[in-house]
C-alpha cells in the first residue's frame, strides 16, 4: 500500500481503484480504469457520456461487480491509517457497510413519507418497546438537516420538496450513514445558479470533515470552483488524472481525444427574416398564490435562436406547453405566420410548424423500449399512413435518412431507445422533428445530461436548422449555453416575462438580475434572492 | 468492517451474468430461445408422448375449435394490453353480443345479415362506452371494464329473459365444418388473427397502441390524440368480443346469456403467455394465438390423459405462472 503522496491535495488514501474492467453483452464498458480517492479532497469524474463513470460508480455502490481489476478500501474511521485493503462490493448494503453513499441523478426518496422518515428509512431509531422513537428520529434529523443548511421541518413531506432540497435531503440521509465516501452523479444538472452556490458550500464543508467526494459534472466552470484533482474517462479507459487547475480546453480535448474549436460554434444571421411564432398576452391562471404565467409577450423570427431564461420555477416550461397545446391557456393568442394557433390541440400546433423537446427526454420525449425507427416517426405517423396501412419502408427509409444526418451511434434502427446514451437519445427526440417538418423547434433544456461532444453537435444543428430558415426557441438552466447560443434572451421570473436582451446586452449578471427580480419590477436584496430561488424550484 | 464482504472469487463468478449456454438440457434452452413457441412445441411433444389419442388431425383440429373462441377474444385484448389498459369485460360482452343475435332473429324476426350486423354494432357500443369511461371519465381501466363485464352480463340476462335462444340456422353454420373436416371456428381464428396481426404491425391504429402502451405522454407530446385512440382500442375488442360471442353461439347452436363467463381470465392469460407485457407497449397477434393454443393444448390433453376437471385448473394456473417467467428470464438474458 503506498502513502500519502505530498504532491497532491487531501489526506489519506480512502478508496483505491485499479485497473478494473467491465463488460456487458457487446460492449466494453469499462477497460482498465484506475482512480484514488483521498480524504478532503473533491475528485472529479469527467468523461462524455458512455465514457464509462455511470458504470464506475455503479461499481462502486454494488450495482455490478467488476470482471477484472480490483476496488480497495480503506478501515473504518479508524482504521484509515491501515491503509486501503482489496473488497468486494457485492450489493447497496456492502456498499453502505464500507461507508460509501451514492447520490444518483434520480432521488431514492419516498415522495409520500417525511424528510425524517426518508432520512431514517429503514434504520429508525427504535425505543426500549422497539417502536419507533419518533422523537429521536426527528432530532437526529434536525441535527443532520442543519449540517446541509437545509431549512424545512423535519415533518415536511418530501413531496413538498423541489430539486434542490431534495438533493440536500439525500445528502443528510448519507450522512446519517457515516458516509466517509460520497459519490455525487451531476448533481448540478437540474439546479440553478443559485442552489448550486449552495451546494457547493455544503460540499465543501463535507470536504473538510475528511470525507472524500468523487464528483461527476459535465459543467467544466465547476470543476476550477469545487474540485482537487480530475479523472477524465474516455472509451472506458482512464485517460490521465489533471489537477482540477487544468484549463478548460485541455480538459476538453482530454475528454473527447480531440479539439472543439468552440464550445458554443452559433452562427448568428445577418438579419432576422419574418416572424413565425408571435405570443400575446399569454396568460394561465393558478391557483391563490397567483397566475401559472401571466401577459407573456414575444416574437420568434425565422433564422433566429431565442433563449428563454430564468429561474426553475419561473413559469418558463409551463409557456412553451401552452404554445404547442400541451396544456390549456387562459387568455392570450398564439399565431404562428399570422394564423392563430387553436388552444389545447398539438395536433394543430404540429400542423402550424411547431415541434417540443421536453425537458424529461426519458418520460416525455421517448418511447424507450419502441425501436429508433418508431420513435423517429412517431411524430408523422399519420402523414405515412396511406389508405389506413402505414408504410413501413418509407418509416425506415425516413428513419435511416435523418439517423444518418444526426450521426447517431447505433447498432441499427430497431434498437430500443432506452439503450441509448443521452446524448443519442436526445438526437432521436430532436430528429422526430426533423421528420415532421418542424419550422419552429422548441427545445427545454436540450442539454441537460448530455456530454460536451454531444452537445456542440446539438449546437451544430441548431445552426443548420436557423441557417435554413427555420427557427428555435430554446429554455436552458445552463446560463453560458443561453448566452453562447442564443440571438435573444427572455427572462422569465415569477411567471412574468422581466425582460428581452439582445446578445450583446446579454451577461450571467444582467440574465440573473432580470431572473430575480420580483413581479413589481425592482430586483431584491441579496437575502432574499437565495429564498426566491429555492421557492422558484419548489413550484416547479 | 471491509472482512465482512471479502470472500473468495469463486463466490464472485456465480454473481456474474448468467450463462445460457451451461442452463441445461436442449430441452429449456430451445424454450428459452424460442419464447412462447417454443413452450407450445414442448408442450405439444410432451402430450403427444403421454397420450396415443393426441396427436392425430382430427384432435388436432378438436384442439383449434376449442382455442377458437378464447383465440379470438385475445386478439382484441391484445389491442388493449398493448395500450397498457385491460379489458375484463370481453366475456360478457360476446355473451350479449351473441344473445342480441339470436333475439333479433329469432325472437324479432329480422334478416340474419341485420342481426349479426346488430350485434357486432353492440360489441363495439359497450367497447365504445368502457373507451369513453377511460379515455374521458378517466376511470382506471380495470374498474372501466369491470363495470361493462357486469353490464353486459346483466344485459344479455334481460333480453333473454335468463334463457337460451335458439341461434339462427344460417349463422350455426358458422360452428360447422367445411368439406366434413374443416373447422369454420378454425377458419374464422385464422382470419381475425391476420386482422389483428395487419392492425397491429401496419395501421395508424396499432402503431398508436404501441406509442400510447409504452410511453403516454410521449404518444400525446408526438400528436397522437390519446383519448380518441383509446376509444378505438376499446371499440376493436368490443368487436373482436362480439364476433367471438357469435363464434361461439354458433357451436353451441343458441345464444346462452350465461356463455363465456370468465373467459375474459383466459383471454389475458393467452395474451399474457404469447409474451405481452401487462405494462403495455409489447405484444404480438401470433403470440396471443400461441397463448390460446398453449391453453387449449393443455385442457385437450389433461382431458384425454382424464385428469379431473378440477386438477386441470391447478396445471393451467401453473402453466400460465411458469410461461410468463419463462418469459421475463428470456427477456432478462437478451438485455
Amino acid at each position: 500500500m503506498t502513502g500519502v503522496n505530498d504532491d497532491v491535495p487531501g489526506g489519506r488514501e480512502l478508496l483505491r481503484v485499479e485497473g478494473v474492467t467491465k463488460s456487458f453483452p457487446g460492449v466494453r464498458a469499462l477497460d482498465g480504469v484506475d482512480l484514488t480517492l483521498r480524504t478532503g479532497e473533491v475528485h472529479v469524474l469527467l468523461g462524455e457520456n458512455g465514457a464509462g463513470k455511470s458504470t464506475l460508480i455503479k461499481m462502486l455502490s454494488g450495482a455490478h461487480r467488476p470482471d477484472d481489476g480490483r476496488i480497495l478500501v480503506a478501515g473504518g474511521p479508524d482504521g484509515a491509517h491501515d491503509g486501503p485493503r482489496e473488497v468486494h462490493i457485492r450489493s447497496a448494503q456492502d456498499a453502505e457497510r464500507l461507508g460509501i453513499a451514492t447520490i444518483y441523478q434520480e432521488f431514492n426518496l419516498v415522495p409520500g413519507l417525511t424528510v425524517a422518515e426518508n432520512i431514517f428509512l429503514g434504520r429508525q431509531p427504535r425505543t426500549a418497546l422497539g417502536l419507533i422513537d419518533k422523537k429521536a428520529m426527528r432530532a437526529r434529523a434536525a441535527e443532520l438537516l442543519r449540517r446541509v443548511r437545509l431549512d424545512v421541518s423535519p415533518n415536511t413531506p418530501v413531496a413538498e420538496l423541489g430539486i434542490a432540497r431534495l438533493q440536500m435531503v439525500e445528502i443528510a440521509k448519507a450522512l446519517s450513514l457515516g458516509a466517509r465516501v460520497l459519490i455525487m452523479d451531476e448533481p448540478t444538472a437540474v439546479l440553478t445558479s443559485e442552489e448550486v452556490e449552495t451546494l457547493f458550500g455544503i460540499v465543501r464543508e463535507l470536504r473538510d470533515t475528511g470525507v472524500g467526494i468523487i464528483f461527476i459534472t459535465h459543467h467544466l466552470d465547476e470543476i476550477g470552483a469545487l474540485g482537487d484533482r480530475v479523472t477524465v474517462l474516455r472509451d472506458g479507459r482512464s485517460v490521465q488524472e489533471v489537477p482540477a487547475s487544468t484549463d478548460e480546453d485541455e480538459l476538453i480535448r482530454l475528454m473527447v481525444g480531440r479539439d472543439i474549436a468552440e464550445q458554443y460554434p452559433r452562427q448568428r444571421p445577418d438579419e432576422p427574416g419574418a416572424p413565425l411564432l408571435r405570443v400575446r398576452g399569454l396568460t394561465r391562471n393558478g391557483t391563490k398564490a397567483g397566475p401559472v404565467f401571466e401577459g407573456i409577450d414575444f416574437e420568434v423570427r425565422a433564422g433566429e435562436v431565442v433563449g428563454l431564461a430564468g429561474l426553475v420555477g419561473a413559469g418558463r416550461t409551463e409557456v412553451v406547453r401552452a404554445i404547442f397545446g400541451v396544456d390549456r391557456y387562459d387568455a392570450g393568442t398564439v399565431e404562428i405566420d399570422g394564423t392563430r394557433l387553436a388552444r389545447g390541440d398539438v395536433r394543430a400546433a404540429m400542423r402550424a410548424g411547431l415541434g417540443l423537446v421536453p425537458e424529461d427526454r426519458k418520460g416525455q420525449g421517448l418511447v424507450l423500449d419502441a425501436s429508433l425507427q418508431d420513435n423517429l416517426t412517431l411524430a408523422r405517423l399519420d402523414r405515412d399512413t396511406r389508405g389506413g396501412l402505414v408504410d413501413r419502408g418509407a418509416q425506415r427509409r425516413e428513419a435511416a435518412a435523418v439517423a444518418g444526418q444526426l450521426k447517431v451511434r447505433m447498432s441499427g434502427l430497431a434498437q430500443p431507445a432506452r439503450t441509448l446514451s443521452g446524448g443519442n437519445q436526445q438526437k432521436i427526440v430532436i430528429g422526430k422533428w426533423l421528420l415532421a417538418d418542424t419550422k419552429l423547434l422548441i427545445l427545454d433544456e436540450p442539454t441537460r445530461g448530455i456530454d460536451v461532444g454531444a452537445k456542440v453537435e446539438i449546437y451544430q444543428l441548431i445552426n443548420e436548422l436557423t441557417a435554413s430558415g427555420r427557427a428555435v426557441l430554446m429554455i436552458s438552466s445552463d446560463l453560458p449555453e443561453v448566452l453562447g447560443m442564443s440571438d435573444r434572451v427572455l427572462v422569465m421570473s415569477q411567471g412574468r416575462l422581466a425582460g428581452e436582451l439582445s446578445a450583446e446586452e446579454a451577461t450571467q449578471d444582467a440574465v440573473m438580475e432580470l431572473a430575480l427580480q420580483s413581479p413589481n419590477g425592482a430586483a431584491e436584496g441579496p437575502k432574499n434572492k437565495n429564498e426566491s430561488a429555492m421557492e422558484g424550484s419548489d413550484v416547479h | 468492517m471491509s472482512t465482512e464482504v471479502k470472500t473468495g472469487a469463486a463466490a464472485e463468478a456465480v454473481g456474474q451474468a448468467p450463462d445460457r449456454d451451461g442452463l441445461g438440457p436442449w430441452f429449456s434452452r430451445a424454450v428459452l430461445k424460442n419464447g412462447p413457441l417454443g413452450g407450445l412445441i414442448a408442450l405439444v411433444v410432451v402430450m403427444a408422448v403421454l397420450s396415443k389419442d393426441f396427436l392425430n388431425g382430427q384432435n388436432l383440429l378438436n384442439v383449434g375449435v376449442q382455442a377458437s373462441v378464447t383465440a379470438i377474444l385475445a386478439f382484441g385484448v391484445t389491442f388493449v394490453i398493448v395500450s397498457a389498459g385491460i379489458d375484463l369485460s370481453v366475456g360478457s360482452v360476446a355473451a350479449l353480443s351473441a344473445t342480441v343475435v339470436a333475439w333479433a332473429a329469432t325472437a324479432e324476426g329480422l334478416p340474419v345479415w341485420i342481426a349479426v350486423l346488430l350485434g357486432l354494432a353492440v360489441g363495439v357500443a359497450a367497447g365504445l362506452v368502457s373507451g369513453a369511461l377511460v379515455a374521458y371519465g378517466r376511470l382506471p381501466a380495470f374498474i372501466a371494464t369491470l363495470a361493462m363485464l357486469s353490464i353486459g352480463r346483466g344485459l344479455a340476462l334481460v333480453i333473454s329473459g335468463g334463457s337460451p335462444i335458439a341461434f339462427p340456422g344460417s349463422v350455426s353454420s358458422l360452428g360447422d365444418t367445411l368439406g366434413g373436416w374443416l373447422p369454420v371456428p378454425v377458419l374464422v381464428m385464422i382470419a381475425m388473427g391476420l386482422i389483428a396481426a395487419l392492425i397491429l404491425a401496419r395501421t395508424y391504429a396499432g402503431r398508436a397502441m404501441f406509442a400510447i402502451g409504452g410511453n403516454e405522454e410521449a404518444a400525446r407530446l408526438s400528436g397522437i390524440n390519446v383519448r380518441r385512440r383509446k376509444l378505438v382500442i376499446y371499440a376493436l375488442s368490443g368487436l373482436f368480443a362480439a364476433v367471438a360471442g357469435i363464434v361461439l353461439a354458433a357451436r353451441l347452436t343458441s345464444a346462452q346469456p350465461q356463455a363465456a363467463s370468465g373467459y375474459e381470465l383466459d383471454a389475458i392469460a393467452a395474451v399474457v403467455i404469447g409474451g405481452a407485457s401487462l405494462s403495455g407497449g409489447s405484444g404480438k397477434a401470433s403470440g396471443t394465438l400461441i397463448g390460446a393454443l398453449i391453453l387449449a393444448v393443455l385442457r385437450n390433453g389433461l382431458n384425454l390423459l382424464s385428469v379431473s376437471a378440477f386438477w386441470q385448473q391447478v396445471a393451467t394456473g401453473l402453466v400460465i405462472a411458469l410461461a410468463v417467467l419463462l418469459d421475463t428470464l428470456r427477456r432478462r438474458s437478451a438485455r
